[in-house]
């Protein structure tokens, strides 16, 4: 009798403190706050999309394969952007070639090689704070090393020198991040059969890294793909030209590339050239949201979890 | 045979009984048969014939930096036999065991001072090869590790870095049939290693070692990882490696010790944090009379 007596009050007792005291007024406030900043960055986002969409819509849909067909051109109603696509892939090859072997190799070097001394840490840590570094400062660099004291001049293969630079350093990171990822265990596994450095490197390191290697480069290439300031300052024409070449003919000649052209076009006062700059732009986002897509997809395709 | 050397592993493997264990054992155990103890003195350690000897340790002492984690250990490794290396976390267990083919080489700042004679030549004079000492002295981890690649690819990896230029098919299977792993995975050679279990993923990483055909494997807590039943399938495997290997384990698991090894050093952590060699013997006199009383207290659990 007692005992049931006891197990009633206990009930009693924990019923009293399990009880809620009401909607929990602070803990709404501020799931609505963080919310409302998450929808604030969206809507920028989407007003700038849609913005730029309907702007671009009269020359997208009257002569979208003209425009991307044409060159400049002084009269609004016939410019195209195909020099600038030209150069873009130009300058983008260009960056393919020299940033990605030398970034790579970097990287293989500072985490595979290098011993963990002051140096390599202080190299580590200044190649983190040179991806950081404005872009315009590399365009100052391009002019005074590959412009001027190399005397190549204002052409594509200065402009693609210049981009590769810039992205040099972030190449070298993603590609440490991805090396460092493979476990040491790995490692010690094939040295522990008589591989060497090297036959480790290539055999296992290199090819387990590359998925998260290539995920890096293509976010970097993109990087590069948009850049603008740094290619006014090496030259890439802001301004009507009527020469059309082949990717090779650009690497020594007068060049421009697509986000230059933006920038053009977005100083002439006419609503038309608005509408021009408003498509290229379209175009520029395509091809870096296809490139971010795929970076995206071959990560959860090819991405290994130890 | 007073040491049960394996305790009723009924339906592990059908295909070996105990009395075949007890049989090795036998036979493995005439080379340890009158063995100087050395009980006194600075070097505790095992003396057997100079051709039985594999290792020789020499006052090895080793560093990381300026810590020193293992100190002033002489002992020598007697071939075609397995030693236990046991000891509480921290004595320098599997540090020993790296230097012993050189894969500390691998971390920055380590290093040795004193000897370590492998065959009568010393492993870290001036012109060897860590390599070449590697491809001799073979290693399983603590973790099974095999290669995200097939099956085949991790055990004919050794092989092809080493330039062997006969059936690679016919050594894959050798070296898988003597890891006692062939009949589980014939049939799906070209499947990841990483998707075995993990008492098959350190089978494999035993054929793995093997298919270089090594003079030593050096086993740094095998089974740490494994459940019981997988734990008793490597240590039959490690029975059977000892006819033609020299086998060396670190341990946490006194029973293992006391149930795979011939001969077993205890270390223990001293006042500077370094460990050194209590004492080594054969392991039926290390569990059953300890000479030191460190070790009755660690094998007896007062320790640790």
């Amino acid at each position: 009798m007692a005992a049931r007596d006891q197990a009633q009050r206990t009930r009693e007792l924990v019923a009293g403190r399990l009880r809620s005291g009401g909607t929990d007024w602070r803990g709404v406030a501020i799931e609505g706050l963080l919310l409302l900043s998450l929808l604030a960055s969206l809507a920028v986002l989407v007003v700038l999309l849609a913005d730029t969409v309907v702007k671009a819509l009269p020359v997208l849909a009257d002569r979208p394969l003209e425009f991307l067909g044409s060159p400049l051109s002084a009269r609004p109603e016939r410019a195209g952007i195909v020099q600038a696509v030209i150069g873009s892939v130009t300058v983008t090859l260009v960056v393919v070639v020299i940033a990605l072997p030398l970034g790579i190799g970097a990287a293989v070097y500072l985490e595979e090689y290098a011993r963990d001394t002051r140096w390599a840490r202080l190299i580590r840590t200044n190649i983190r704070n040179l991806a950081g570094v404005p872009a315009i400062v590399y365009g100052l660099l391009g002019l005074a090393v590959f412009s001027t004291a190399l005397g190549l001049g204002s052409t594509a293969l200065v402009g693609g020198l210049t981009l590769a630079t810039l992205v040099l350093p972030i190449v070298v990171i993603t590609t440490m991040e991805a090396l460092s990822a493979v476990p040491v265990a790995i490692r010690e596994a094939a040295y522990g059969v008589g591989a060497t450095r090297w036959e480790t490197i290539r055999s296992h390191v290199l090819p387990y890294a590359a998925p998260g290697i290539l995920t890096g480069t293509i976010l970097s290439l993109a990087r590069a793909f948009g850049e603008t300031a740094p290619l006014l300052m090496v030259g890439a024409i802001a301004g009507t030209f009527s020469f059309v070449g082949a990717p090779w003919d650009q690497l020594v000649a007068g060049y421009t590339t697509l986000p230059t052209i933006v920038f053009h076009w977005a100083g002439y006062p006419q609503a038309d050239y608005r509408a021009l700059g408003a498509a290229a732009i379209v175009v520029l986002l395509g091809v870096i949201l296809l490139a971010n897509a795929t970076a995206i997809v071959l990560r959860n395709r090819y991405d290994r979890r130890w | 045979m007073t040491l049960d050397t394996r305790p009723a592993p009924m339906g592990v493997d059908e295909r070996r009984d105990g009395a075949g264990a007890t049989m090795r054992l036998v036979t493995v155990s005439p080379m340890l048969d009158g063995p100087e103890r050395a009980v006194n003195g600075d070097a505790p350690g095992l003396r057997f014939a100079p051709e039985e000897v594999v290792f020789e340790l020499d006052r090895l002492s080793c560093y990381y930096g300026d810590v020193r984690v293992v100190r002033d250990v002489s002992l020598q490794v007697p071939s075609r036999a397995i030693t236990a290396i046991i000891g509480p976390s921290g004595s320098g267990k599997s540090t020993l065991l790296r230097s012993l083919n050189r894969m500390n080489d691998l971390v920055d700042g380590a290093r040795i001072t004193g000897a370590i004679r492998y065959h009568g030549v010393d492993l870290y004079a001036d012109g060897v090869d860590p390599v070449e000492v590697r491809r001799r002295i073979g290693m399983v981890f603590q973790k099974p590790n095999p290669f995200p690649k097939s099956i085949y690819d991790n055990v004919a990896f050794g092989p092809r870095v080493a330039g062997f230029r006969g059936d690679m098919d016919e050594l894959v299977e050798r070296s898988l049939r003597r890891a006692a792993l062939w009949d589980e995975v014939k049939d799906k050679l070209r499947t990841p290693g990483t998707a075995l279990s993990g008492g098959q993923q350190q089978r494999l990483c035993i054929a793995r070692a093997i298919a270089v055909e090594p003079d030593v494997i050096l086993m740094d807590e095998p089974c740490s990882a494994l459940d019981p039943i997988a734990t008793l399938r490597i240590e039959e495997l490690m029975r059977e490696l000892a006819e033609s290997y020299t086998i060396v384990i670190v341990t946490h698991n006194m029973q293992q010790a006391a149930r795979a090894s011939d001969s077993t050093a205890f270390l223990t952590m001293g006042e500077d944090r370094a460990g050194y060699l209590v004492e080594m013997a054969p392991t039926k006199d290390l569990f059953t009379r300890p000479a030191n009383r460190l070790t009755e207290d660690y094998i007896t659990g007062r320790f640790g």
